[in-house]
């Protein structure tokens, strides 16, 4: 009963994505939203800016670098919850 | 808890394995600007290569190598090195995270300066994924009874 | 129909992914069968996101010419930006529900959904 439901919700969402697949912009195509409103800025303007080749780099870095500073205390914040759960000390002192 | 697999071939060959992983990680922080690469890519490889110390010998060696204080050490310093480079920026009446003002500092250009400015936080994101992927490993692994683990140490 | 087949054959199989992911979340009984499940959700849903970055004709976006770069010749650096802090995320959450599943096993003796119910209702 569980399975026979899970596979109904299942096939019904794969449905609604392929019904808004249709509507999505061909494959590797230059002119798609994604590819045309402030990336090519960043890849004409990585080198005279910041004299970095790699675009990746200087966007992760420079241009969006206040993401990857809050990226990193999140990954710090994993790193302690886990220290909170799991740790516990048998109370003897080394 | 951990069982204590005797098996040379693992051994030596991890004893060969694990220096070069740590040089190429260092290869792939360095060359992050010029081709791909990066922080993240090279923290997880140095974290890869002392997760195959632990995995083909005891945990015990693994810690020996790397202490616990050490680990929760280098987790805040990563962190501390990223917010710092872009709160120095704020001391020269510059916007936070902006590298170019550590030209007062650093005798170069504003454009290299960005590029060094770069560098020193790529550095600081290496150094707290890799402590904390070491860390998170370690603590699954023994379920936290850290104690239980390093009394085989004294042996 | 069929241009969907021919032009747009890639986001089929992105879809597969999701829907497996999606399929092993909800109607497996094995609380490490759903981690799996999200597991497979979470990377396939990345994997697409990487894939709207392609361009025909394009190369790595790493500008090592002197001259001035055309935007057409180099694959969306953007995509590969902002996946990099969701992959990191991705394990950040992984590490905190593996342990949580630890915490679980410590104090209830099993891993299966329906006896842990059980054992909480008494």
């Amino acid at each position: 009963m569980n399975r026979l439901l899970s596979l109904l919700i299942t096939a019904l969402a794969g449905l609604l994505l392929l019904y808004g697949a249709v509507e999505f912009p061909p494959w590797g195509d230059p002119r798609q939203p994604a590819s045309t409103h402030v990336s090519p800025r960043y890849i004409e303007k990585t080198l005279p800016e910041t004299g970095v080749p790699n675009a990746v780099t200087s966007v992760l870095a420079d241009y969006r670098g206040y993401d990857t500073m809050f990226e990193t205390s999140v990954i710090f914040t994993a790193g302690v919850a886990v220290m909170m759960l799991l740790r516990r000390s048998n109370g003897k002192k080394r | 808890m951990v069982k204590n697999v005797d098996d040379i071939i693992i051994r030596t060959c991890s004893r060969i394995m694990v220096p070069f992983l740590q040089i190429f990680s260092l290869y792939v922080f360095a060359h992050g600007h010029g081709s791909p690469g990066g922080g993240f890519q090279g923290g997880c490889i140095m974290a890869a290569s002392f997760i195959l110390l632990a995995v083909a010998f005891d945990i015990g060696e693994a810690k020996r190598r790397f202490s616990e204080k050490a680990n929760a050490l280098l987790c805040c310093v990563g962190v501390f090195i990223y917010a710092g480079a872009g709160a120095v920026s704020l001391l020269f009446s510059s916007n936070f995270l902006d590298y170019s003002a550590w030209r007062h500092i650093i005798p170069v250009g504003p454009i290299m300066a960005r590029y060094y400015g770069m560098v020193l936080i790529e550095l600081g994101v290496e150094i707290t994924v890799m402590a904390v992927m070491v860390s998170i490993f370690l603590d699954l692994v023994t379920a936290g009874d850290q104690e239980a683990v390093l009394e085989g140490i004294d042996d | 129909m069929i241009e969907l087949l021919i032009t747009k054959h890639g986001y089929l199989f992105y879809i597969a992914l999701i829907m497996i992911g999606f399929y092993g979340m909800m109607a497996k009984n094995n609380l490490m069968k759903k981690l799996i499940g999200m597991n497979i959700f979470q990377w396939s849903i990345i994997l697409y996101y990487i894939s709207i970055g392609s361009k025909k004709g394009g190369t790595l976006p790493v500008v090592l010419t002197g001259q001035a770069a055309r935007a057409a010749d180099y694959i969306n650096p953007l995509p590969h930006v902002l996946m990099l802090t969701a992959i990191v995320v991705g394990v950040a959450t992984t590490g905190i529900a593996l342990a949580l599943l630890v915490i679980l096993y410590r104090k209830y003796g099993t891993l299966e959904e329906d006896e842990i119910i059980k054992a909480i209702k008494q």
